[in-house]
């Protein structure tokens, strides 16, 4: 007789971030159930109080390290799941919460510690690679949900994701928008910021802000002597790469290319 | 002398990172603590120094289920600073943005988070094997709300599209044919789920809340109103920081808010019906009263159907606002930003959200606050659970428990929001 196969079995962690990355995959509003048919969904706590003791084929990890209970938390998870994949820019680049450690000696961080009995909080918030190896990195603030399915099902059928790592200028050119830098001068970060959005921003006729986070090799040096000549300050320039994927290094790289 | 201790270190179905604890001793509830650990992000120290017009962006970033609230009092609050009131078609697009993230937020709620406790299921997905067209009709409302928020936001988890002033873009009358079928269906479900939860097992509960929402003269509220309560507050929103304080306590991450004058309040659906009702479109008043519904709802197990009838609103008020759109002649009304500081409260789906900014002369934000539902709704949580608990000592320990959780889940709270605001608080140490 033949035995069926044992479930895949799927877990699902947060650490410091909004919860939209995880929310993506109950917002996989059909595919949700035939995911639930075909895997085990054995760790999900925002969706579920049941709960499977690992390991497990795959995990999904939102979210960035920031505290040392995170940081030993994260090293356990790694070692009970076959394949790690984290999703979104918190886990994949520390998040908008990355932003504290540009200033580690402003007062706002030393004002934690008045109070070190209350919050655990480490000067940091960095990516899950800087503490574990990780097989593969989603992209985005938040991620696509469509990438999100793709991510799983390739990682069910023991394949490679079929996500593309080009610029979102491709995304603008396959969608047939019109470039909005070219045509109307609105300063835009298509070009140095990683794909997967579909390139909304210009859709909707305004530049790209990088919440996917940089592309590979991107050539920003360049992109900010174009954004300077449309009239774009230093000190903005600074900002513009100093959002959600601020510690990604080539932004990190060219915001401090920017610092006074 | 007997002590027993009901503990959870890591609470299921809310967003974020929760435990609580409630220790009882000679059957008199001692401690009801919600312990949030959901690690502290501080958006209002790194929105310091940053350009006025990213804040919506920004502050969308605190939460993923709602972002839309913050987006709205971010730039509600940005406007009235710099003297500037968003009106007309604009105004409407507002309202209906905000009407897709009530139905998003309250079908996941509804349906994913707390209906699975009335049944027994640990989860939706368990609850679909047994049930799988209510599931799938839940799942179908929601993507129907994020089909909204998507079309006009540009996509449904921290939409690209909502700038001070207005839209980056705004869509064509005919732009919306395409959502009009969803939007009907998802009125009707919408009614077929308020007859589904009424007739839901509930616990008898009822406490005597203080309950505090917006109050518009005539619309149900999103965006705009003066706070009121069921116990004689009545002030502008630029009053709030006279009328309610915040707290750290030790065993939390997230502030407790409480009313200066009398303590615990409740903010969410069940306030704004039980201070609204009359504002609700007829179909929603009718729905409403066919299940044998008034408008006076003090059982917060019963939220649940209060976020249905909601959502039958959000469906109406959304099938009413197209209907009557025509596009505005620019998508943002221009501004000219000046050192100023503004505020403004909208109505998140978990509840009022307060954003007061202060901004500089080049349009830099100087000071920022940020007060999020669930932090209000803290003290009221713990009273619950004190309460409940001590009127069900003699319910089994695991079945209490799971109760306990599901007193907490009443109140759909938002950890991941309510975290956000601790640094604010610590620099005034």
């Amino acid at each position: 007789m033949q035995r069926r196969a044992k479930k895949p079995t799927l877990a699902v962690w947060k650490f410091a971030s909004c919860d939209g990355c995880q929310l993506s995959l109950l917002d996989c509003e059909e595919e949700l159930l035939e995911i639930a048919s075909s895997i085990d969904i054995a760790h999900f706590p925002e969706a579920s109080r049941a709960e499977v003791k690992g390991p497990y084929d795959l995990s999904l990890v939102e979210g960035s390290i920031t505290t040392s209970r995170d940081a030993e938390h994260i090293q356990q998870i790694r070692r009970a799941s076959r394949s790690l994949v984290t999703i979104g820019a918190c886990a994949t680049a520390g998040g908008i919460q990355a932003l504290r450690n540009f200033q580690q000696v402003e007062t706002f961080i030393s004002a934690v510690y008045a109070t070190p009995q209350y919050i655990q909080t480490l000067s940091t918030s960095t990516a899950i690679s800087a503490h574990v190896p990780v097989d593969f990195e989603l992209r985005g603030c938040p991620i696509n949900h469509r990438q999100l399915l793709e991510v799983i099902s390739a990682y069910l059928q023991q394949r490679k994701p079929a996500i593309s790592s080009q610029s979102v200028c491709m995304e603008c050119k396959l969608r047939g928008t019109v470039c909005v830098m070219v045509a109307q001068g609105i300063p835009c970060l298509g070009p140095v910021t990683h794909a997967g959005c579909g390139a909304l921003c210009p859709a909707y006729q305004r530049g790209c802000y990088g919440c996917y986070g940089p592309k590979e090799t991107p050539n920003t040096t360049s992109l900010s002597a174009r954004w300077k000549r449309l009239g774009t300050s230093e000190r903005d320039l600074l900002q513009v790469y100093r959002t959600f994927n601020a510690y990604a290094e080539p932004f990190r790289q060219e915001s401090e290319a920017h610092e006074s | 002398m007997r002590t027993t201790n009901i503990l959870v270190d890591y609470l299921a179905r809310v967003e974020g990172e929760t435990a609580f604890s409630v220790k009882v001793r000679n059957k008199r509830v001692i401690e009801a603590h919600l312990n949030i650990f959901e690690p502290p992000r501080f958006f209002e120290a790194f929105l310091r120094g940053r350009s006025y017009h990213e804040a919506p962006d920004i502050t969308a970033r605190i939460c993923g289920i709602c972002p839309v609230a913050y987006q709205m009092s971010a730039v509600h609050a940005l406007e009235q600073a710099f003297g500037v009131h968003v009106e007309g078609q604009l105004r409407a697009l507002r309202r209906l943005i905000y009407c897709g993230e009530w139905i998003e937020s309250h079908a996941l709620h509804v349906y994913l988070l707390h209906a699975p406790d009335f049944l027994g299921y640990a989860d939706a997905m368990r609850m679909a094997r047994v049930h799988p067209d209510i599931v799938k009709r839940g799942l179908r409302i929601k993507k129907a709300g994020n089909a909204l928020m998507a079309f006009l936001g540009g996509r449904e988890i921290h939409p690209i599209n909502v700038r001070v002033g207005g839209f980056y873009h705004v869509p064509a009358k005919k732009d919306f044919a395409p959502l009009l079928e969803q939007l009907s269906w998802g009125r009707e479900a919408a009614c077929e789920t308020v007859r589904w939860v009424a007739r839901l097992p509930f616990p008898e509960f009822t406490q005597e809340y203080e309950f505090v929402a917006l109050r518009h003269p005539d619309e149900y509220p999103f965006n705009e109103g003066r706070l009121v309560s069921n116990q004689g507050l009545d002030i502008a929103v630029n009053e709030y920081e006279d009328h309610f304080l915040e707290e750290q306590v030790p065993y939390s991450h997230a502030l407790h808010s409480r009313l200066k004058e009398r303590g615990a309040y409740f903010v969410g659906p069940l306030a704004r019906y039980n201070l609204n009702f009359e504002r609700l479109s007829p179909l929603a008043q009718e729905v409403a009263r066919e299940v044998g519904f008034g408008p006076v709802c003090r059982n917060p197990f019963q939220s649940i159907i209060v976020r249905s009838i909601e959502m039958v609103y959000a469906f109406d008020e959304a099938l009413r606002l197209i209907e009557a759109y025509e596009p505005p002649e620019q998508p943002f009304v221009d501004l000219h930003p000046r050192a100023a500081s503004g505020c403004a409260c909208t109505e998140a789906p978990r509840g009022i959200l307060y954003h007061r900014y202060q901004i500089d002369e080049q349009g830099l934000i100087r000071e920022a606050r940020i007060v999020p539902p669930t932090s209000q709704n803290q003290k009221t949580i713990e009273e619950d659970l004190r309460a409940y608990v001590e009127q069900h000592l003699d319910t089994p320990k695991a079945q209490l428990t799971w109760r306990c959780e599901q007193t907490i889940r009443n109140y759909d709270p938002c950890i991941s929001c309510s975290t956000h605001f601790l640094q604010l608080h610590l620099e005034q140490q």
